[in-house]
Parts: C-alpha cells; structure tokens; sequence
C-alpha cells in the first residue's frame, strides 16, 4: 500500500517537463514521452482555468467601484491591482490527490499525493519541495535555467526528506 | 594634471570609488570590530555561484578552471593571514613558523574565520616517499554546499577556490606551497560525507630542506 507522496513533477514557463519522480513502490511508470505530453497537457489546462477563475475578478470589480465611489468624494487612493486568478491549485481523484504551485516565476510544481492528506499537510510538503529547489538547484552554477533539472544533491536531499515524511506517516 | 581637484567635498559628480557622506570608509573601521560578524549563507551561495560561472567561460579543461578559482582565492589567503595575525593576542601574533604549526593555524583559526568551525581532519600523508605532502580535511565544503558537479566533469571540485586561499596563507607566510582540493567522498545511497573533500598541501623542496635544518638545530 502506498502512502503520502506519490510524484513530484515541476514544469517550467514554457511548459516544459523539467523534473520527475515518484517515490511509491508498485506505481505504474509512464515512458518519458508520456511524462512529456503530461507536462505540456497540464500547463495547457492550467492556463484555462487562470482564466477561468470568477472569484478574482469580481473582487477586482468591486474594488474598481469601490475606487470610484471613494475618488468621487475627493480620497486620494492608490488603485490596488488586483491579484491575478492562480488558476488550478488542486485536483482530487478516487486514488490520488494532485497539488499545484505555480512559482512568481511561471514554474509549476505537481505534487501527487495519496487522498488521505490534507491541504495542510501538503503544501507543508510543497514548501518544503520549494525550499530544497530554490537551494540545490537555483544555487547550482551548473543548472542552466528552464533546462532537465540534473543535480546529484537536489535528488539526494529530496529523497531523504520525502522518504522521512512518507515513513513518519 | 592640474585639473585634478583633490576630492574633498565635490565628489557628487565624479566617477569611480563612492565615499559615504560622513567621509568614513571601510577603512576607517577598526579591525576588531566585524571578527564575529556573520554573512548570509544564501548570498554567498549565489556570489559563488556567479564567480564559477566566471571561471568556467572559454576553459579548455577542467584544470584550467580549477586553476583560476585557485587564482581567485590566493590574494584573499594572503590578506586573510595578516588580518588573523593582527586579531590574536599581542604575544602569540608572530607567523607560523614550523610546517606544523601552520597547518594548525590553518585548521583551527583560517577555518574557524571563513566557516565557524574548525576542518574536520589535518594528516601528514602516509606514503614515505612523499614527505613534502599533508592533508587538511574537511568533510562538507561550505562553498559545495548547493553545488552538484554535472557528470561529464566528474573530476572538478570547486573547492579548489578553498585551496587558493590555503596556498595564499602558505604563500604569505613563506612557505611557498601547491595546494589542490580532491573529492573522496563515495557516491552511494546513504554514504555520510558525500561531500568529503581533501586539500593536498604539498611544500615546495626548500620549505622541506629548510624544515630539516631546524629539526637538527
């Protein structure tokens, strides 16, 4: 039986798959190509549904009546922009659970996890996943931006640290 | 040369070095003042990062780039030796002066300066036909911390930066040395020190000839 974290995926700006690996035993493996297809499919879908998201932008036209109702009565207020729509952040199936966090940068990292993990539980993980790429791989003079990453110590510490988390569990 | 203006004052308008308002530089610190100050790990990581990046363009081997992080290191084992001196106590703030001694002056306060911790190892090297040869260890390089060397340059150990600042304190304090950086630490799932580096001190033959002389004496 597998349990926490399943895969992690990270896709840069351009839709690229950069990263992936899964840390279950017993999952069934894609070929590189399908991964490929995956990355691009996701980054697609994922540009939709920042355009699809209401909520964002309802806010956006309150606030703009809101600036006019208070620019009429002389208040100097500075517009605010609003906070454009993140789009996709979570997807739920019958077997896995599938986090999304989407750097300022454009890059996407996918977190596959059983159903039993909480929101909280996995964005602690997702934070954690962002801390050792920003360190192991951002810092490496080796790693040239947007390309595979390829870094000895990002897949060590990685590993060790999901391995622990999945354990502790 | 006479439009030269001495740059008291109007130094607004001029190009080149920038002198804070209160006219205090750098320089005018005392010395003692930053010793247990620390940096941001994050920015030297991305300043080193840079400098590699520096190194390795237009290189026609990995010894080339070695050698000119070994060059960018020198001048600051050099400065760094005066400046250690300088903080000791008045009566022990001669140089080293005996093979040992320097390394342990290296080991323990060199370390202890740029890193906050002492190297993890100094052995003389166990091959009788090498007398001339010690080794300091450490077993995770600070300045290797975030870096994985790509496999098509397996033999490169940025810590030969290190090793520049190491020959530059043997250098400044007259014993002219050559001072490599080597990775020994396996690969494996689960190893320790991944990161295990060892810097090869090997003296010139008249630091060895001149040791000689004083061990008779």
């Amino acid at each position: 039986m597998n349990r926490g974290i399943l895969a992690l995926i990270v896709i840069n700006k351009a839709g690229g798959l950069i990263y992936n690996r899964t840390f279950g035993d017993g999952l069934n493996q894609l070929n590189t190509n399908d991964y490929l297809v995956l990355a691009g499919t996701f980054h697609g879908v994922h540009a939709i549904t920042a355009r699809l998201s209401p909520v964002k932008a309802v806010q956006a036209q309150q606030n703009q009546q809101h600036q006019h109702t208070s620019s009429s009565t002389g208040g100097g207020v500075v517009p605010s922009r609003p906070e454009p729509p993140s789009g996709l952040e979570v997807l739920e199936s019958e077997n896995f659970r599938l986090q999304c966090f989407n750097t300022m940068t454009g890059t996407k990292f996918l977190l596959f996890t059983d159903t039993l993990q909480t929101n909280a539980n996995a964005d602690v993980a997702m934070r954690k996943v962002y801390d050792l790429y920003s360190d192991y791989v951002m810092k490496n003079p080796f790693y040239q931006l947007e390309m595979p990453i390829r870094c000895e110590t990002f897949d060590r510490k990685l590993n060790s640290y999901i391995r622990e988390l999945n354990s502790s569990r | 040369m006479s439009n030269i203006q001495p740059s008291k004052g109007g130094t607004k308008d001029q190009p080149g070095l920038r002198y804070p308002t209160n006219g205090k530089t750098i320089y005018h610190r005392p010395l003692n003042r930053a010793k247990t100050a620390e940096l941001s790990g994050a920015s030297f990581a991305y300043l080193f990062s840079e400098m590699v990046g520096y190194a390795s363009k237009k290189i026609e081997s990995i010894q080339d780039l070695e050698k000119r992080l070994n060059v960018q290191g020198h001048p600051i084992g050099l400065k760094l030796l005066d400046l250690l001196l300088y903080r000791e106590p008045a009566r022990t703030q001669t140089r080293p002066l005996n093979i040992i001694t320097l390394l342990h002056f290296i080991k323990i306060n060199v370390w202890q300066h740029l890193f906050g911790q002492a190297a993890d190892g100094l052995e003389k090297s166990s091959d009788p036909s090498k007398p001339d040869e010690y080794m300091i260890i450490d077993n995770e390089p600070l300045v290797n911390r975030y870096i994985s060397v790509p496999k098509d340059m397996s033999q490169l150990n940025c810590a030969a930066y290190v090793a520049g600042i190491i020959e530059g304190v043997c250098d400044g304090s007259a014993f002219p040395a050559r001072v490599t950086a080597h990775s020994v630490g396996r690969q494996e799932e689960g190893e320790m020190w991944p990161g295990r580096t060892v810097f090869l001190v090997k003296f010139a033959p008249e630091v060895m000839e001149r040791e000689g002389y004083l061990g008779k004496g």
